[in-house]
């Protein structure tokens, strides 16, 4: 177990360092900058800037600078928001989006992984089919059509909920609503289609003869068999519903970290992609890492190397 | 089969039918089938996959899987009608009074829990027993059914054990409640040759230590001539013969009882004789035939046989076969008689 934590956090950071490094030569690659706009600057004035943020240097030695400076832990000055650190960025925004995100996937789970474990236990029946539906719908409509229609009809006809902004609890029913109707309806399929599959093996009929009852066999016997899925499932969804969605943050005006990485790209904020960019990639491998874990405590034949 | 009135028995079925009512149309599984068993006995059930072997079985666990349906006849259990059973009784019943053993004991175990785990559920549900006395007791049972260093494999998973020993556990499962009945699903197919006969010897060691009966199902006649008193053999959902092993082996009377006979390899014979199998394939459950299930496929094969079932014939007092040969000579014998 030590031996595979270690060995984790020694891949864990060379693949940071290859995901900082891809992105930092990708950004450079694309037309544009940080300081162009439709106002024409000086060229004198665009020459200051760049000295000052270093971009007249060759791309190498840029490079080269970044990521010593990253190294120590700083990740450098926003070159669109003046005054303000990535590392502020991150620290006032992530708690945002990471509150809506976490909601939503403690909201998805405790939708999802009981209306999967109906729908297999009802197979071909009424509720089946209905939560079928249901999961197909969640997939297919994208969140930006739910988060509209949503609004308008809970916030603008009925006027029962806010549409902007996340004052009180109120403000988390829209977001946290369509920012788990897609993972909820996911997860439905996943554990529908585990739960069918354990529910067919021999263990299950050897719990029957044993005479144990359906609810004792289901949750004890089948439900820790069937979750597996899910579990690989909801670490990187997690990951990424954390950092922040931004079309829904967009949409209800949410000050997330999801606008952060839009923004800056749209922007040619380099510190600031670079930023939240490594800060994802840590976030989803600590994420893989936790799914590991658990499942070798959920299943013990699963042997981490 | 005895028609004695006093004899009382453990088992008693009598005349059942079950069907299975697939998209494809009515697949008659069992077609009046009537097994008794008294306590202590062992009867073995033969024949070819399909056959209906273990669905007669199951059906007296009231484990008859869907889309299964009982369509008629009487299946008793120490007295009790299972048919007439709320599934609240037959839970109480499963594990407890009837045990069962299945084929493959690679996968009829929970591969996420321990040994002791699956062991101990099953005592603390039929039991009144606490989680330490239910360990202890799970402890007794691993030694009973030969498994050395019984503390260790009790925190062991499925995984860490050979078959063999994984068939131990599912025995020692069975065995928990001392059932008064053990049923036993090919328990030794899934297991290589050394293995099963380590196993049945065991089976028959604990039957004699705890005094249960025994439904062996198999479709290996050297199994049930090791170990049964008595053997029912069934194709195509009927029990064409039934009796002692002895009157099975020696004076088997049904062409496919023979046959079965036949085609078992024997030491005896010379090298370059070949053995003797039973053409054709199994009969299709979905369009049985009108008369004798067997028929397509016997030597002895007559125009009645495609016409009509053959009504059971009584032989002796423990011996019954369905077949229209057996039938024709007891009609001339009893003519010979009168």
């Amino acid at each position: 177990m030590l031996n595979y934590v270690i060995k984790r956090i020694g891949l864990a950071i060379i693949t940071i360092w290859a995901v900082a490094t891809i992105t930092f030569f990708l950004m450079n690659m694309v037309p544009g900058g940080p300081f162009l706009s439709e106002k024409a600057i000086s060229p004198q004035a665009q020459a200051a800037l760049e000295a000052k943020y270093g971009l007249d240097k060759p791309l190498s030695q840029q490079y080269i600078t970044y990521m010593s400076d990253a190294i120590k832990g700083d990740f450098g000055d926003s070159l669109k928001q003046r005054g303000r650190t990535v590392a502020s960025i991150i620290k006032t925004k992530f708690p945002v989006s990471a509150r809506i995100g976490g909601i939503s996937v403690l909201v998805s789970l405790s939708l999802g992984i009981p209306l999967g474990c109906i729908a297999a236990i009802q197979r071909g029946k009424f509720l089946d089919r209905f939560i079928s539906v249901l999961a197909t719908c969640g997939i297919a409509v994208p969140s930006f059509v739910i988060c509209t229609v949503l609004m308008y009809f809970l916030g603008v006809k009925l006027r029962l909920l806010p549409t902007m902004g996340l004052l009180s609890w109120k403000h988390y029913i829209m977001p946290v609503i369509s920012l788990s109707f897609y993972p909820t309806a996911y997860i439905m399929r996943l554990m529908r289609s585990s739960m069918l599959d354990v529910l067919g093996q021999d263990y299950m009929r050897t719990a029957k003869a044993k005479g144990l009852s359906q609810t004792v066999s289901l949750f004890k016997h089948a439900l820790r068999n069937a979750i597996l899925p899910v579990i690989t499932y909801v670490g990187p969804m997690l990951a990424y519903t954390l950092a922040g969605s931004f079309v829904v943050e967009k949409i209800f005006t949410i000050p997330g970290l999801g606008g952060e990485f839009i923004g800056s790209i749209t922007g040619r904020d380099y510190t600031v992609i670079m930023g939240t960019t490594i800060f994802l990639a840590t976030l989803l491998i600590i994420m893989n890492v936790n799914v590991d874990i658990i499942y070798k405590l959920v299943d013990h034949r699963i042997k981490l190397k | 089969m005895e028609d004695d009135q006093n004899v009382k028995w453990l088992v008693d079925i009598q005349n059942e039918r079950l069907s299975f009512f697939t998209p494809a149309g009515e697949v008659k599984a069992l077609n009046d089938v009537s097994i008794s068993l008294k306590e202590g006995e062992v009867l073995g059930i033969v024949g070819e996959s399909g056959s209906g072997k273990s669905v007669t079985a199951y059906s007296l666990m009231g484990l008859t899987a869907y889309p299964g349906k009982l369509l008629g006849g009487t299946l008793k259990f120490n007295g009790h009608e299972i048919e007439k059973m709320t599934e609240k009784e037959l839970r109480k019943m499963r594990g407890n009074e009837i045990s069962i053993i299945f084929q493959d004991p690679m996968t009829s175990l929970n591969p996420v829990y321990t040994i002791g785990n699956q062991i101990e559920e099953v005592i603390l549900l039929h039991t009144d027993k606490g989680k330490k006395q239910a360990r202890e007791r799970a402890k007794e049972l691993l030694e009973l059914v030969g498994i050395n260093e019984p503390e260790k494999r009790l925190k062991q998973y499925p995984h860490e054990l050979s078959g063999g020993m994984r068939q131990r556990v599912m025995i020692a499962i069975a065995l928990a409640c001392e059932p008064k009945l053990l049923i036993a699903d090919e328990p030794t197919t899934a297991l290589d040759v050394t293995i099963q006969a380590q196993i049945l010897e065991l089976m028959m060691e604990l039957k004699e230590k705890l005094g249960m009966a025994i439904i062996m199902i198999t479709h290996d006649l050297g199994v049930v001539a090791s170990i049964c008193e008595k053997i029912a053999v069934m194709y195509g959902g009927k029990i064409i013969e039934y009796g002692t092993t002895d009157e099975i082996f020696y004076h088997s009377r049904h062409p496919y009882t023979k046959g079965l006979i036949r085609s078992i390899p024997r030491l005896d014979v010379k090298e370059h004789e070949r053995l003797v199998p039973i053409m054709g394939s199994p009969v299709d459950m979905l369009n049985p035939p009108m008369g004798c299930p067997f028929a397509p496929r016997c030597d002895d094969c007559m125009k009645i046989c495609i016409r009509q079932m053959p009504p059971i014939t009584r032989l002796s007092h423990t011996h019954t076969t369905q077949c229209w040969l057996n039938q024709k000579e007891e009609q001339k014998g009893g003519m010979a008689n009168g």
